[in-house]
């Protein structure tokens, strides 16, 4: 067996569920996973190689085969392309003499699609080899290449300061945090953190998630979960072990709060998660990192390090019998990972496939143990409530949706970044907040979520019966095709779909040639009939938040834009759809004819 | 426990837990399966069992029974969505019944005449797949599988407790995989086994071919219909 495979072995116990980790060495000690790599570690996790393969394969950034001594990942959401995306694209594929997909001839650059990187204030961005680089301009495309070419690395370019990357410096090297609020609940400055868990464990467990409970804290992931009633459920729930999983796998397109909270309140989550893990009474947590944060990763973990010297993490907790630590798991590449089920099946090595509920991970979750998952931002909040008090806290938003929320802001206006907003607040508020002069049309949540008008929602309020919008918010001017914008959306949820289920992985591909067709102006009104009806089913029968999410972008921007799709219709003329070509359709007879009878023939 | 429910109306008591498909079975009512194998873990893949509970549409096997719920089966909405994941399944592969060793035992086929699916509303898609037939004993035809996951979840090399078939890549890109090695240790009766489990002819068995004759083939003599309410299926 592989020397270097053995040594990896050893040092994860040969335990399978730490797969993840032990492929992401190996990527990171030889740039990619090779079959040799592959067969060493089967052999010594009792797995078929093929086995290893399914997580492998599942995950976008790990790779089989090169892909270049660096691998630069272009950001290509839609936020992306409103700049100088193209230029910046095409001087990336001229510089490193390669095209998207492909590594060029030295081996030395792998070029990639990444969807969103959670960078959309300073887009164009991407990552090279673990560190990113913003607001790119072709100038600063050719700089970086070069200096790659002069054999410097990435993170050499990134930061030439050469700050440490445990510390916050490295990561502000990089990006802006553009933090535009004044603080309310999140960001706040100097907590005595060790006071505040002090007096966090010198109350009950059950008083803590009373606490909680009275704040009427919702789960700002998005789907609005009451987080005292997760960690109740959490308590009275029985295992030998519990555990606590922070979900800082943001992949939603546009959002980048979760980026921003780590980087600059990173004590505020980790303290949040061990107010969940005394709620519940878990000794185990997990920081599930998506792989496009790696750059935070040393830092997260020296702040982690900072808490188990402080005596805030690990064994007899500040001289009581509570006992908790955290480790971080690192994502590969998968946006259906949010969803909190298939984070789980992540954590454990295997492809991050949504699984079947109930039950529930706060019933059976990681290892087949309750499990509380929460979201940064939610855990964040917490160990403020911790702090501060129910009252405090239930004293901002409204009487329904408690606190504040973070807005990731991009898009068509003067200053995208991130602001704390009470819920109550409404459209055209954020709208001026944000500096939206000509704002047309405003997605929230990401593409799963709603597609507001501002003539017509203008006066909407975000909270959770209206706007419960997950954080993300793309501003777009009357100049925008919003169209195309849906067609990118539609084409991102096939491309992430994880194709466990039928109607999301076969059902998404056919939304999207319908709706190929209607912006090519092949389409009828047959064709937006059957675009709803399908959309029903991938809505109604999908397995996970992804497929029920993905006829979205369709069906609310034709709720609140049916214009653009009527002015797109042709009619119909006869039996057959427009869009049937008579000729394309006799031409296949015609090949298959001469293929199968004519070549055999002669 | 025994609950209350009702299925279409009609009033039903039922073990508390059962998923809904088996009770459903249980009294008269047969909702269509293609990935669910009666006492083994529920595989939530294929939703072709999709109900109406309480409003909202569910899968029935992976659901267990509730005081209360009341479950629509057969209406006109709920009854066309399962036939349309059929349909789905017919126009994502390359599925040619007549020239199928699996025809006449072919759950996707036998399936496809209870939901009454004339042809797909889909487009055919015609995607090329490549045929496996690296194993001794295994011909692994591609075009026909629907990823129902039966094979990945259920079938163990019987020495090491490995994978023998797995899953590569995601989404539109993924395709089933056979470890030639593992498979070239199964038995005769493994392999069987296996070629039974698959619902559609994916999973072949080289040794056996069309050696049933039209009209006595398994849902020819019985439909899956049939089989499914009186427990025989699976």
């Amino acid at each position: 067996m592989n020397k270097k495979i053995q040594v990896l072995l050893e040092k994860y116990n040969s335990d399978k569920t730490r797969l993840m980790d032990m492929l992401w060495d190996v990527q990171n000690q030889q740039g990619y996973i090779s079959e040799e790599a592959v067969t060493s570690l089967a052999e010594g996790l009792n797995m078929s190689p093929l086995d290893i393969r399914e997580t492998l394969s599942f995950y976008h950034f790990f790779k089989d085969r090169p892909f270049g001594q660096h691998k630069i990942y272009l950001c290509n959401t839609v936020i992306a392309k409103m700049g100088n995306y193209e230029e910046v694209r095409a001087t990336l594929e001229q510089e490193t003499n390669t095209s998207f997909g492909n590594v060029d001839d030295s081996g030395t650059f792998g070029l990639g699609d990444a969807n969103c990187i959670g960078l959309s204030d300073q887009e164009p961005a991407m990552m090279v080899d673990h560190v990113v680089f913003t607001k790119l301009t072709a100038e600063k495309v050719i700089n970086v290449i070069s200096q790659l070419k002069q054999g410097k690395t990435a993170v050499e370019i990134a930061n030439p300061e050469g700050a440490d990357s445990k510390y916050s410096a490295y990561i502000n090297a990089m990006v802006a945090e553009n933090i535009r609020t004044e603080s309310k609940v999140m960001f706040k400055a100097g907590r005595d953190y060790k006071a505040i868990q002090k007096a966090c464990l010198d109350k009950h467990p059950e008083q803590v998630i009373m606490t909680i409970t009275e704040s009427n804290l919702k789960g700002r992931g998005g789907a609005g979960f009451p987080t005292g009633l997760k960690w109740k459920m959490g308590h009275d729930a029985e295992g030998a072990e519990k555990y606590v999983i922070c979900n800082a796998d943001e992949g939603e397109p546009g959002t980048f709060k979760d980026r921003v909270l780590l980087s600059h309140s990173p004590k505020d989550v980790l303290l949040g998660m061990i107010a969940a893990a005394y709620a519940i009474g878990s000794r185990h947590g997990i920081l599930y990192l998506r792989a496009e944060y790696w750059y935070l990763k040393d830092y997260l973990q020296q702040q982690i390090q900072d808490f188990r010297d402080e005596g805030l993490l690990g064994k007899q907790i500040l001289g009581t019998a509570f006992e908790f630590d955290i480790r971080i798991q690192m994502g590969a590449g998968a946006y259906v990972c949010g969803d909190e089920t298939a984070l789980i099946e992540s954590c454990e090595g295997k492809r991050g496939t949504p699984r079947v509920k109930p039950p529930y991970p706060i019933q059976q979750g990681y290892l087949g143990m309750p499990t509380s998952v929460n979201n940064v931002e939610t855990l964040a909040i917490a160990s403020r409530i911790v702090e501060e008090g129910s009252a405090w806290f239930s004293a901002m938003g409204t009487d329904e949706s408690t606190g504040t929320r973070l807005l990731s802001v991009s898009g068509d206006c003067d200053k995208p970044g991130i602001y704390e907003i009470e819920w109550g607040t409404t459209l055209n508020e954020v709208l001026s907040m944000i500096g939206a002069v000509n704002a047309k049309y405003v997605q929230i949540s990401g593409p799963a979520g709603d597609s507001l008008s501002v003539s017509k929602d203008g006066e909407r309020k975000f909270c959770y019966s209206d706007l419960s919008c997950n954080g993300s918010l793309m501003v777009f001017d009357n100049t925008r095709d919003i169209l195309g914008i849906v067609r990118d959306y539609t084409e991102f949820f096939v491309e992430e779909s994880c194709g466990i289920c039928v109607p999301c992985r076969a059902g998404g591909v056919d939304l999207q040639h319908k709706m190929e067709r209607i912006i090519d102006g092949r389409g009828c009104q047959q064709d937006l009939d059957e675009i709803i009806q399908w959309s029903k089913l991938l809505k109604g029968t999908s397995r996970c938040g992804l497929g029920t999410a993905a006829p979205n972008p369709i069906l609310a921007t034709l709720d609140k834009f049916p214009e653009i799709y009527q002015e797109k219709l042709i009619e119909q003329k006869g039996p057959l759809l427009p869009s049937f070509n008579m000729e394309e359709a006799m031409s296949a007879h015609d090949l298959a004819y001469k293929h199968l009878v004519q070549e055999d023939a002669e | 426990m025994i609950v209350k429910i009702t299925i279409d109306g009609q009033a039903i008591n039922a073990r508390e837990g059962d998923t809904i498909v088996d009770v459903a079975a249980q009294n008269g009512v047969y909702i269509p399966t293609l990935c669910y194998t009666k006492g083994k873990p529920c595989l939530g893949t294929c939703r072709t069992c999709s109900v109406n509970v309480d409003g909202r549409v569910m899968a029935a096997c992976t659901i267990p029974v509730r005081e209360g719920m009341e479950i629509d089966v057969n209406g006109a909405e709920i009854t066309d969505m399962r036939k349309a994941l059929v349909e789905l399944l017919f126009s994502e592969g390359n599925h040619n019944c007549p020239s199928c060793e699996k025809s006449g035992r072919c759950e996707l086929q036998a399936t496809g005449y209870e939901v009454d699916m004339m042809v797909s509303r889909f487009p055919y898609r015609f995607t090329p797949r490549v045929v496996d037939h690296a194993s001794k004993t295994i011909w692994l035809e591609r075009d026909r599988c629907i990823f129902c996951q039966r094979c990945v979840e259920f079938v163990r090399d019987k020495e090491t407790d490995q994978k023998i078939f797995s899953i590569k890549g995601r989404g539109t890109q993924a395709s089933i995989e056979i470890d030639v090695d593992l498979a070239n240790k199964m038995s005769a009766n493994q392999v069987c086994e296996a070629s039974d489990l698959c619902p559609v002819g994916c999973i072949i068995d080289k040794t056996q071919g069309f050696d049933v004759p039209i009209g006595k083939r398994k849902f020819e003599v019985k439909t899956i219909r049939e089989r499914a309410l009186e427990g025989t299926h699976r």
